[in-house]
């Protein structure tokens, strides 16, 4: 897991870990040092697959940017970013979310993009709400935004959540309380004025240190 | 600061892009199930093979099942993500045992050869888990 600050596998508080987190000590073998990341996905993005809001969702529209930098805080350059997230009214489009919210059927809920030459990427969408999940009494999942990143290296692989800045229920969140205090902040988000497009949408900056 | 894992959880299914042909000219199948410390198939996983020059992602079906075209050679290395893992696992899929490394437990690795395919299951957890990578 090299100096990234994931959380532990094995967390009470999230009970999914309790029959899924291997409990045998990870091995180290040298020949994944050297492991490139695979290439992936970029004949299959299209030019507009950054605009999550094309069909018209409801909500509050909103623009999320950044940089994809990595461990030397070089730019990512032309590496495929996923993302995927709940409506406005915190449903996912997804056969087994059973939220009692109702789906929009004018948003997907799910973008990509290829960062640019800075590492750059952005994405249009709309402030996806927070939602119940049944983890434990009265457990509400934070809004969100699941991010996936390849980068450059086997050891950068990125699955992981984008929060908001301000949100009464991050100190409620088994998920986001996984990873150590010092380092939650990396995964929050800051409201940013210069990304915020005036009379139009307010803007989120995030950066991934891969 | 890197930026930390979080897990894929249970809805990303039709969201991310998907590709369980490896390679166009594969000349073998693996597939397997993914199970849970319970023995239980994991319905809701992510399963990503590696190998140099070719990459698939296949999500898990009802059964845990997941399923690649690729080489047979020597081996591909595969994440796994999935709702309750806060961050995925790394392993590898062998499909000799002359070239299995010489660590313990390293028989979770190998592939069985079912006729025209090759059988990997991956336990999460339990007396057969199989073994994961520090990467």
């Amino acid at each position: 897991m090299g100096n990234r600050p994931d959380p532990p596998l094995d967390v009470p508080e999230y009970t999914s870990t309790a029959l899924r987190a291997p409990r045998q000590p990870f091995v180290r073998l040298p020949s994944f040092d050297d492991a490139s990341a695979p290439v992936f996905g970029r004949d299959r993005v299209g030019e507009s697959d950054n605009d999550l809001t094309a069909g018209g969702p409801l909500g509050e529209r909103i623009v999320v940017s950044g940089r994809v930098v990595d461990s030397r805080g070089r730019p990512v350059r032309n590496t495929l970013v996923e993302v995927w997230q709940a409506n406005a009214a915190g449903r996912y489009a997804h056969s087994s979310d059973n939220h009692d919210a109702p789906l929009d059927a004018n948003f997907s809920g799910f973008g990509r993009c290829i960062t640019d030459d800075e590492g750059a990427y952005r994405f249009v969408t709309i402030k996806p709400g927070a939602y119940p999940w049944q983890n434990h009494r009265n457990a509400w999942r934070p809004a969100h935004i699941h991010f996936s990143l390849f980068g450059t290296t086997l050891s950068e692989r990125l699955v992981t959540q984008m929060y908001f800045p301000g949100d009464p229920l991050h100190r409620h969140d088994p998920i986001l309380n996984a990873v150590r205090s010092g380092a939650r902040d990396a995964l929050v988000a800051s409201f940013d004025l210069d990304t915020t497009v005036p009379e139009w949408a307010l803007g989120y900056r995030w950066d991934i240190h891969l | 600061m890197r930026t930390p894992s979080q897990t894929i959880g249970p809805f990303f299914r039709g969201m991310l892009l998907e590709q369980p042909v490896v390679f166009e000219d594969g000349d073998v199948r693996v597939e397997g199930v993914v199970y849970d410390g319970a023995g239980n198939p994991v319905d809701d996983a992510l399963v990503e093979l590696t190998q140099p020059g070719g990459f698939g992602r296949c999500a898990t079906d009802a059964a845990g099942r997941f399923r690649f075209q690729t080489r047979a050679a020597p081996f591909a290395d595969v994440m796994v993500f999935a709702r309750g893992l806060l961050r995925h696992v790394v392993t590898r899929v062998y499909f000799s045992p002359d070239d299995l490394p010489s660590i313990a437990r390293s028989a979770t690795l190998l592939a069985r050869r079912e006729g025209d395919s090759y059988r990997f299951d991956i336990h999460l957890q339990g007396p057969d888990e199989t073994v994961f990578f520090d990467v």
